[in-house]
């Protein structure tokens, strides 16, 4: 099975004599003549050409080649030698993601490393979505020309496992970040997603368990098989992504997500069809669903820890728990894209975050899992004793990471759940 | 002969922009489409031309629901549009008089608002607490847990005013085509109110709602953003299918191979129309 979907005229037509032959066939042929003379340009003809141009796009086509970078030059020596301090770094992080001081555009944490540092920080809010952000960007990368930021915060999972995969982010030089070493909770360092943090290091890190409003499901939520209860058919959200709602379903079904093989996918994706199928679910949301919880929609839901606890914080009745049947824990790193222009600046900044007082003025603003534990020294006492910015040893006990996937395995996984969520 | 030869060729020089433009914006693309349904890898090492047709039949038998929900939605949205936009026209052709164009502008200013606005507007309007159900149920008018939103319904009304405007300018344009003074004629023939409707006016405006079912059914079954804004679960069209296996999953066999069968499907539908409707004649009048 060479060519088996050529027209089978096309390699004929691609022979550059053959429109030659086909001339002189046709004004060989009476009938041909009377033909063309009577301006008819016949089916026959266009299948020809169709058949010359699809024929020659076929060949151009055979397979698409892969984006993935060589890997000279990536280990952290040759990447830092001979680098230097420019004086300035170009930030891309998420929405509310830093400290804010007397005005929005104001951040105290940021100033003080300029301070110190002499480093002036271009700080821009441009990540909304790691996928989007991905898209946005890949083009750029792959063309090995800087996409105009020294620093970009992705959370683990398939678009930040790409982004290494390729070969897009610089390797970490860990003489550079002694307080990362020194501060740093051992949770967060050597995640299974990045193995000795060779190029990201956590910027936050949030729970993804279930939230729910006590009054309106009249009990205490404690279990991922809640989410299924018939009584409150309707009212129950879950995440519409390829991450969260596997993996959580994965953890349900009892499965734990890193040694869970396709079999287990199969069986955790069927068990949220027939959630569908029977229609407990409202809807599979995105980032909406802490609207839709506050707004009475819905009763309970997959959801975000930072999210329920800025809920709770404005005086909504929401309660967040981490399922018996485990939790998932997932981080946003911090990570240098390999044609940064100023990639000592960028460390510089990394390293610095990781102290106490820094990480602390972070925390009291962002409401999710800082890095740091020593934070709690730094920030008032109630949020120093919440288990969501300062989880419980009993609650991290129960969560998992995401299921790292390789790209193989990607391509199952999605075929498998993209199903349940895009129903 | 140098004549009569250069004669010979002129068909093919008449038919080269066209054809060009057949070749490059359709028959190379769909060939590279087509390729690489067929090929097997992923986005980082590459893909590699194996002939893996298994895809085609993973696609269908994963997304038979979405391929058949699209092509329900989308054949109702189009028998909608022209029930709304056939009787509209109708007016504006033969009794707006002098303000035939502004009653044409006016029916399509809204559609100057980008269609995503204008989809997102609708979310907007129609939410469960919103300015209208909100109202009402305030009102007790309608049951607290009513709501528009994220269903089935949502979905299909928001391709029907979508690509209502696709319906109306080609039977407005057949309507207006017809000379009134087969209608006189007719009348002239003792044939009544309704039979100048179904015997004169219809038969003669049919290029246009063939032209008009085309210009809808096709990208409303193809559609992604009515379904992504209005719907919820069970409403998923096959064009979200297609969007986020080739653009979040990066998956482009699987998206190749289902935009493919959706391209085919899509075909082969219209040619069967076309054949029931004895569409040589639409086709042919059409081109008048």
């Amino acid at each position: 099975m060479t060519q088996p979907e050529t027209p089978g005229d096309a390699g004929h037509c691609g022979d550059p004599r053959s429109g030659g032959d086909l001339r002189a066939a046709a004004l060989a042929d009476p009938a041909m003549l009377r033909g063309l003379t009577q301006a008819r340009f016949g089916r026959r003809d266009l299948l020809r050409f169709a058949g010359l141009a699809g024929g020659a796009a076929f060949l151009a086509a055979c397979g698409v080649s892969g984006e993935k970078k060589d890997s000279t030059g990536d280990d952290a020596a040759s990447f830092w030698k001979d680098r230097t301090k420019a004086g300035t770094v170009d930030f891309a992080n998420w929405p509310l993601y830093m400290d804010v001081g007397s005005t929005d555009a104001d951040h105290p944490s940021l100033d003080m490393f300029t301070k110190e540092t002499g480093i002036k920080v271009t700080y821009r809010e441009v990540i909304q979505d790691n996928e989007s952000f991905f898209a946005q960007i890949r083009p750029t990368l792959a063309a090995d020309r800087s996409i105009g930021y020294d620093l970009m915060v992705l959370t683990n999972g398939i678009t930040l496992s790409r982004v290494m995969q390729l070969g897009y982010l610089a390797p970490l030089d860990h003489a550079r970040l002694p307080t990362f070493a020194a501060n740093a909770s051992p949770s967060m360092k050597n995640p299974t997603y990045d193995p000795g943090n060779a190029f990201t290091i956590p910027w936050q890190s949030g729970l993804t368990g279930i939230a729910y409003d006590p009054a309106k499901t009249g009990r205490e939520i404690t279990s991922y098989d809640d989410l299924f209860d018939p009584k409150f058919a309707g009212k129950v959200g879950m995440f519409g992504d390829n991450q969260d709602l596997p993996n959580l379903a994965l953890l349900g079904t009892g499965v734990d997500p890193a040694k869970s093989t396709p079999d287990d996918w199969k069986k955790a994706a069927a068990k949220l069809t027939a959630q569908r199928r029977d229609g407990i679910v409202r809807k599979y949301y995105d980032q909406s669903y802490i609207d839709a919880l506050a707004g009475g929609d819905l009763w309970i839901s997959m959801a975000w820890s930072g999210d329920v606890y800025q809920q709770i914080a404005t005086g909504t009745n929401l309660k967040f728990v981490v399922p018996a049947e485990g939790g998932l824990l997932w981080t946003d790193n911090m990570c240098i894209p390999k044609t940064a222009p100023h990639p000592v600046d960028a460390i510089a900044y990394m390293d610095f975050v990781y102290r106490p007082e820094v990480a602390g003025m972070l925390a009291e603003y962002i409401n999710y899992i800082t890095p740091v534990p020593k934070a709690a020294e730094h920030v008032p006492a109630d949020l120093a004793k919440s288990t969501l910015l300062f989880p419980s040893d009993d609650e991290l006990s129960r969560v998992s990471r995401f299921r790292v996937l390789t790209t193989d395995e990607e391509t199952e996984w999605n075929r498998i759940f993209q199903p349940v969520y895009q129903s | 002969m140098r004549r009569r030869r250069a004669g010979a060729l002129a068909p093919y020089f008449l038919v080269l922009p066209g054809g060009l433009w057949l070749a490059i914006f359709f028959v190379v693309p769909t060939a590279v489409m087509l390729s690489v349904s067929l090929q097997t890898g992923n986005v980082v090492d590459g893909f590699t031309q194996t002939f893996d047709f298994g895809v085609y039949a993973d696609a269908i038998t994963t997304y038979e629901t979405q391929f058949i929900r699209s092509l329900i939605f989308g054949l109702i949205a189009t028998v909608t549009t022209i029930l709304l936009a056939y009787p509209m026209a109708y007016w504006i052709a033969f009794h707006a008089g002098r303000n035939k164009s502004n009653y044409l502008f006016g029916v399509l200013l809204p559609f100057f608002v980008s269609f995503v606005i204008r989809t997102v507007s609708w979310k907007f309007l129609l939410a469960d607490d919103g300015i209208l159900l909100g109202n009402l149920k305030d009102a007790g008018l309608l049951p607290a847990d009513f709501h528009v939103l994220a269903t089935s319904f949502a979905v299909v009304a928001g391709l029907t005013y979508n690509f209502f405007p696709f319906m109306l300018l080609p039977i407005y344009v057949a309507l207006e085509r017809i000379d009134p003074r087969l209608l006189e004629a007719a009348d002239d023939l003792y044939a009544n109110r309704r039979g100048v409707l179904t015997r004169v006016v219809l038969p003669l405006s049919m290029p246009g709602v063939f032209a008009g079912f085309l210009l809808t059914f096709v990208p409303a079954t193809s559609d992604f953003v009515n379904a992504y804004v209005l719907g919820g679960t069970n409403t998923t069209m096959i064009g979200n299918i297609i969007q986020t296996t080739y653009l979040t999953n990066a998956d482009y066999p699987l998206a190749s191979a289902v935009s493919f069968i959706l391209m085919a499907v899509l075909l082969i539908g219209i040619f069967v129309y076309a054949r029931l409707l004895g569409t040589r004649d639409v086709l042919e009048m059409s081109t008048r």
